[in-house]
């Protein structure tokens, strides 16, 4: 009950925000027919819809780590999570508040995603069911940090870190936008050794029902979701007691 | 009982002491106000009895329950309207106090009881479906309140309540404060003297965190051998009087 208090009210300042709607909804759609209308001019593979859907689908959820980080960070900076403190609720009660609305609005941002991609010729399989489910790790692991940067940053430094910094690492060295080949050598390294690529190269092999090609990203992006959300906790847990 | 009584309650940051041996005693029903000058430890004091700081020493005990042993079981008993409005901007004043209900466990029937409650006692049926955030200053203090007291707390704590309000509004929180008297034991903290000395059953004026004087306006009044509060105040913290 408190949990799902503090959650449905966090869920609506989420989805009230106008900046959530254009960023979380709007700009992955303006992404997918930007680039489905420059792959019909002029073909690259990279941009096939069934190639770009996932990648954009993944790359979307780097909005969702800013506005967990935005809603956490401003609780901290007004009195309303003083306020809460005082109140019965546990720990858990606000680490699962704020992670839990994210993760449906995840799905439906992803859901929205194929949507537009199925206008855009996408053709219909039971694998983007599989993506849509499938998504929810890697929601959980932008969740974790959101979290993570909620319980350490403020909200100016939220704008800047995820707003700027996370959207850019996680479109550079996902393999979104080039193949990481073309760059290859200690570039391909690095991203390979972080989540992102592994994330989007996840959602293609499910798309594409490789499911044996699946497992070696999904332990990558388990691996980080799981760090991360410990990491966070962990600190959300020492801002806590410093309040 | 004493809704609060404080043994030696003590609150050290670094080198710096910021409430030193604190020995209160808070009857139930009273408004009881801290005073004191910026630093004094009026709000360090307040946030120790909350259970937002743990003491460095000492402990103090709220209807019983002791804040060291016991916070869970305080927690249940207490509200605390911060220094600052702390509202849910982005939802309506109605959707605030469900927000409340709700982190305190209340029932569907018991939400809608409470919230018609809150509406009638600090009349809040004009804003009950504006967003929180779009209020005025002086809404946002009475619907923080009204969150407060949505949850029946036996303490309520009322951090510098009317801060930043103008003649008017602070003139109708002022009724509203004397309202709640009934419902719960209220610890107040202000700057404004003519608050404290309108408000309060007793007062306790503090500095450098330790306490001063604790009594009535008209005691306090005696013992600085003046008419005017505002100058007891000055004289007793000065260490002129008493």
């Amino acid at each position: 009950m408190k949990t799902l208090s503090f959650a449905l009210r966090n869920t609506k300042e989420i989805l009230r925000d106008p900046l959530t709607l254009f960023f979380g909804l709007g700009f992955p759609l303006v992404l997918i027919l930007l680039l489905s209308a420059i792959q019909a001019n002029i073909p690259v593979s990279l941009f096939e819809i069934e190639h770009l859907t996932p990648g954009i689908t993944v790359f979307g959820l780097s909005f969702m780590t800013l506005f967990s980080a935005l809603i956490i960070s401003k609780d901290r900076g007004s009195s309303l999570l003083q306020r809460l403190y005082t109140s019965p609720m546990t720990a858990a009660d606000f680490i699962l508040g704020y992670t839990l609305p994210i993760i449906p609005i995840s799905v439906a941002q992803c859901a929205i995603c194929y949507i537009a991609a199925i206008i855009l010729g996408l053709q219909i399989t039971v694998n983007i069911l599989w993506a849509l489910l499938s998504i929810i790790p890697v929601a959980l692991l932008y969740v974790a940090m959101g979290l993570l940067f909620g319980s350490i940053l403020n909200d100016k430094q939220v704008g800047g870190i995820c707003g700027a910094l996370l959207t850019n690492v996680s479109a550079w060295l996902s393999g979104i936008w080039f193949d990481l080949d073309l760059v290859g050598g200690a570039f391909k390294s690095i991203s390979y050794a972080l989540p992102f690529v592994h994330a989007v190269d996840m959602e293609r092999a499910v798309l594409i029902g490789d499911f044996g090609g699946i497992l070696p990203h999904l332990w990558w992006v388990l691996g980080y979701a799981i760090a991360a959300l410990i990491a966070a906790i962990a600190l959300f847990l020492r801002q806590m007691k410093r309040q | 009982m004493e809704a609060i009584k404080t043994i030696n309650l003590s609150k050290r940051y670094g080198d710096t002491l910021a409430v030193d041996k604190l020995n209160l005693e808070v009857h139930e029903g009273e408004i009881f106000s801290l005073l004191g000058i910026n630093g004094a430890g009026k709000t360090t004091t307040i946030k120790m009895l909350s259970c937002l700081s743990r003491p460095s020493e000492g402990d103090a005990y709220l209807m019983g329950k002791s804040i060291l042993a016991d916070s869970a079981a305080v927690k249940s008993i207490i509200a605390l309207s911060p220094q600052e409005t702390a509202v849910a901007p982005g939802l309506t004043a109605r959707e605030n106090l469900e927000l409340m209900c709700g982190v305190h466990g209340f029932s569907k029937d018991k939400r809608r009881e409470k919230i018609e409650e809150m509406e009638k006692l600090l009349s809040l049926q004009s804003i009950m479906g504006k967003k929180a955030g779009k209020l005025s200053g002086g809404w946002q203090r009475r619907l923080s309140i009204a969150m407060a007291l949505i949850t029946e707390p036996k303490i309520l704590f009322l951090d510098e309540p009317t801060l930043g309000l103008d003649v008017i509004a602070r003139s109708e929180l002022w009724d509203t404060i004397r309202a709640l008297k009934e419902k719960a034991t209220i610890i107040l903290t202000t700057h404004y003297m003519e608050e404290a000395e309108a408000l309060s059953d007793r007062i306790a004026i503090m500095k450098d965190g330790r306490e001063l004087i604790c009594d009535t306006a008209k005691n306090i009044k005696l013992a600085a051998e003046t008419d005017n509060f505002e100058q007891a105040f000055v004289r007793i913290v000065k260490g002129e009087r008493a």
